[in-house]
């Protein structure tokens, strides 16, 4: 099932599709947000953003806006 | 035998222990500075090797790629593309963690395409049996063509492993890991063949980012070679990826993680220090706490400094010969010097929890905290650091914006982190606090002082965030909203880091302000101790004649305090105040706090001593005493005190608003690049200043 990384559940783990590189920084594709490396939510911050990830063993977090460029599947 | 240097370059992604290594390294012997022209701080050091060996160590900012988004990063890719700079290292130490070598390992790749030898430290071993990790070192190295050394910066393991292969450093192979020109064979073909004499890898760096490159016309190069923005993004992209595989593939056999192992201390903080209360709430008792050690901790060594150069004045004027050059010593250099060294206790102290929160890995979770709330203002998370560091000295805290990749709210941090109560003004509010608010306690254990101390804190923040409020709705920038920050894992702060860190930043700031400071109270002094015409000159007659003619009986032991008095007056520096008096009298201030105000516009920290030096002039007696017992007994000349509620509280918010640091401009002049911005901050912040004390003066007298 295809969905946007901003759409996981806290504990979900999904592997990355497609990234769309016009619209997220350089620096989180150098962390290793990539397709198909592996992205899991630990933690939502108490306002609802931003998101806290686990992607290919990198501690990050971004925003809703971010996450929502970045294609997963479960 | 002529001593070797060997000149090396530390690299690494932030949160690596890089700076440990550093200090581990290069100990006390390190420099700080700055590279010419931009305000990145530029870290030197040296190390002996062996007996006729040195290492010269430079320590460069954190990086995750040698794709650089900001100037930080920027630095650099311009020294590893500049064979020519003086600091081009023979070797390069890329600095890697154990837990993220994954990610660590893109930047050397890069580096090691740009065929410089190249070692590889894996720091943080001592966490490789906690996390379940093992390491095959020698198929790393062969895989990796390069040597290893495998360290505990924290736990001094290694260390001299990593001098020993620096010494060796000839014996690195120089070969690319791999070939990341394969992405797009043709395009790369065509660079080659263009510039025969340059590395691909090179000549790809300076198309895709902004650095210049030996003398080669980056525009003609680019315009020759050019590919639309979006197609050298996906190039950078399938580079990355390429990186990646290489180094996955590495891993598989070089790495194996027991993942049954790894506890989870990380996830169970997490879960407590960004919880929707327990968050917050340790973030306020972390901040009050900080802030109520602070101004605990250091007023017993702020007295005792403030108490010793009062003493040290007296006994100076009464010991050497007298003189110009003794008034110039007793009146001028030792108030002036003891204006600065009293800002030591709380510098030392703000820095220290500073580095503390930035070194546990604590401060991230702050800013994932707060990013929401902070977009509301048109800040980002990434602003609470500046604005807690602002606290400290609002020139750090500008220069930390930088890691805020968006640029609207970038600037609005650098606007308005000014606002924040800095270090500097810490001494004026002090003092002035403890002139109009009573030694009392309320509820027991709640001081009054320190109460008013904590008010005047929220004041410049909440101005901060409601000018930051005005601005993010004025403003009309569009930039993309890029936030990123990295959570690292838990550590315990070194000592070691903490202390140098500390050290560094107090000596930093003591001599870059003190040296206005001292060249201030000279000036003041020669101001306050010379004045033209005859009524300065003749001082003593004119006084004399007054109490000869006054018709009640005067105590002749006034004399010399009035004779100071008038001379005081008709010196250069009273015509000087004097002729600011009527704009600032409706504020409840006199000729002698304009001096002040004056003289602060350089630096608020000036305040203090200003005005002690003012008084020391002003006063002819023996008596040792400190400014405050000198403020409290100044009087007008009706005979009411001049520091009152009213005039007190002016004077306090005055110092909460007002834009008095030329060094603040500076920065915020070469951090936004142009004289727009800091000329609007000044106008603003010293008319809102202005007003709000003229009304608080006009309302509580």
């Amino acid at each position: 099932m295809k969905l946007a990384l901003a759409e996981l559940k806290i504990g979900q783990k999904a592997t990355i599709l497609d990234v769309n590189t016009e619209e997220i920084p350089l620096k989180l594709l150098e962390m290793g947000c990539l397709p198909g490396n592996t992205a899991e939510l630990i933690q939502i911050a108490p306002l609802g953003d931003p998101l806290y990830f686990n992607i290919n063993d990198s501690h990050v977090a971004i925003r809703i806006e971010t996450a929502q460029q970045i294609e997963v599947t479960l | 035998m002529a001593e070797e240097h060997i000149k090396v370059a530390l690299i690494g992604n932030p949160n690596t222990g890089k700076t440990s290594v550093f200090n581990q390294l290069t100990g006390l012997k390190q420099q700080v500075g700055n590279y010419p022209g931009i305000t990145v701080e530029k870290k030197m050091g040296t190390c002996r090797l062996d007996d006729h060996t040195k290492a010269t160590i430079i320590d460069l900012p954190g990086t995750y790629s040698l794709n650089a988004s900001s100037i930080d990063e920027n630095v650099v890719i311009e020294l590893m593309l500049n064979r020519k700079d003086e600091n081009f290292p023979d070797v390069v130490v890329v600095v890697t963690e154990v837990e993220n070598l994954k990610r660590n390992l893109l930047l050397f790749t890069q580096i090691k395409d740009l065929e410089i030898p190249t070692l590889l430290v894996i720091n943080m071993s001592d966490r490789m049996k906690l996390k379940g990790i093992e390491l095959d070192i020698p198929y790393l190295e062969n895989q990796l063509k390069t040597k290893i050394a495998l360290t505990s910066s924290r736990k001094n393991i290694g260390i001299d492993e990593i001098k020993k292969l620096i010494l060796d450093y000839r014996s690195l192979p120089t070969d690319p890991c791999l070939n990341a020109s394969s992405i797009d064979p043709e395009y790369f073909d065509k660079l080659r063949k263009a510039f025969p004499n340059q590395l691909v890898y090179k000549l790809w760096l300076v198309i895709t980012q902004d650095v210049n490159f030996l003398n080669l016309d980056r525009n003609e190069m680019k315009s020759s070679f050019t590919k639309s923005h979006s197609e050298l993004r996906r190039l950078q992209q399938k580079e990355t990826i390429k990186r990646y595989q290489f180094i996955n593939d590495t891993l598989k056999v070089g790495q194996t993680i027991d993942r049954s192992k790894a506890s989870d201390i990380r996830a169970k903080l997490d879960r407590v220090l960004t919880h929707k209360i327990f968050g917050y709430l340790i973030f306020f008792v972390v901040l009050f706490g900080i802030f109520q050690s602070i101004f605990d901790w250091s007023s017993v060594p702020m007295d005792f400094i403030d108490e010793k150069f009062a003493q040290l004045s007296v006994y100076a004027a009464s010991h050497l010969p007298a003189g110009e050059l003794t008034n110039l010593i007793a009146e001028g250099l030792i108030p002036g010097i003891g204006g600065i060294l009293i800002f030591i206790p709380q510098i030392a102290f703000l820095f220290l929890f500073i580095s503390v929160l930035e070194e546990s890995g604590y401060m991230s979770r702050v800013v994932f905290l707060m990013d929401k709330i902070m977009r509301r203002f048109g800040l980002s998370g990434k602003s609470v650091v500046p604005l807690i560091s602002g606290t400290a000295c609002a020139i750090p805290a500008i220069m930390g914006a930088r890691n805020i990749e968006n640029w609207k709210e970038r600037l609005i941090t650098i606007l308005v982190t000014p606002f924040i109560t800095c270090s500097a003004r810490l001494p004026v509010y002090a003092i002035l606090i403890s002139l109009i608010i009573p030694e009392k306690h309320v509820l027991g254990f709640i001081s009054l002082q320190g109460l008013t101390l904590m008010v005047l804190y929220l004041l410049g923040f909440g101005m901060a965030i409601l000018c930051a409020y005005i601005l993010h709705k004025m403003l009309e920038i569009k930039s993309k909203s890029y936030f990123v920050v990295e959570m690292p894992s838990y550590k315990i702060p070194m000592l070691k880091n903490v202390g140098i860190n500390v050290v560094e930043k107090t000596k930093s700031f003591v001599f870059g302000a003190g040296k206005i400071i001292m060249a201030l109270s000279i000036i003041l002094w020669f101001m306050g101790s010379h004045g033209p015409g005859d009524d300065f000159k003749n001082a003593e007659k004119i006084i004399e004649q007054k109490v000869y003619q006054s018709s009640v009986p005067i105590n002749p032991s006034v004399i010399p305090n009035w004779t100071a008095e008038y001379k005081l007056e008709h010196s250069y520096i009273g015509i000087a105040g004097k002729f600011i008096e009527p704009v600032i009298r409706p504020l409840g201030y006199d000729w002698k706090i304009g001096v002040a105000i004056v003289s602060s516009f350089a630096a608020r920290e000036v305040f203090v001593g200003t005005l002690a030096t003012i008084y020391k002039v002003g006063d002819k007696s023996d008596e040792e005493a400190t400014i405050k017992e000198q403020m409290r007994h100044e009087i007008h000349a009706d005979g009411s005190p001049v520091f009152n509620f009213a005039s007190g509280t002016s004077l306090l918010l005055f110092y909460a608003f007002a834009m008095q640091c030329i060094s603040t401009l500076a920065i915020v002049k070469k951090e936004t690049n142009s004289w727009k911005w800091p000329v609007i901050q000044l106008v603003f912040m010293s008319g809102v200043a202005y007003i709000t004390a003229l009304l608080a003066f006009q309302f509580l007298k």
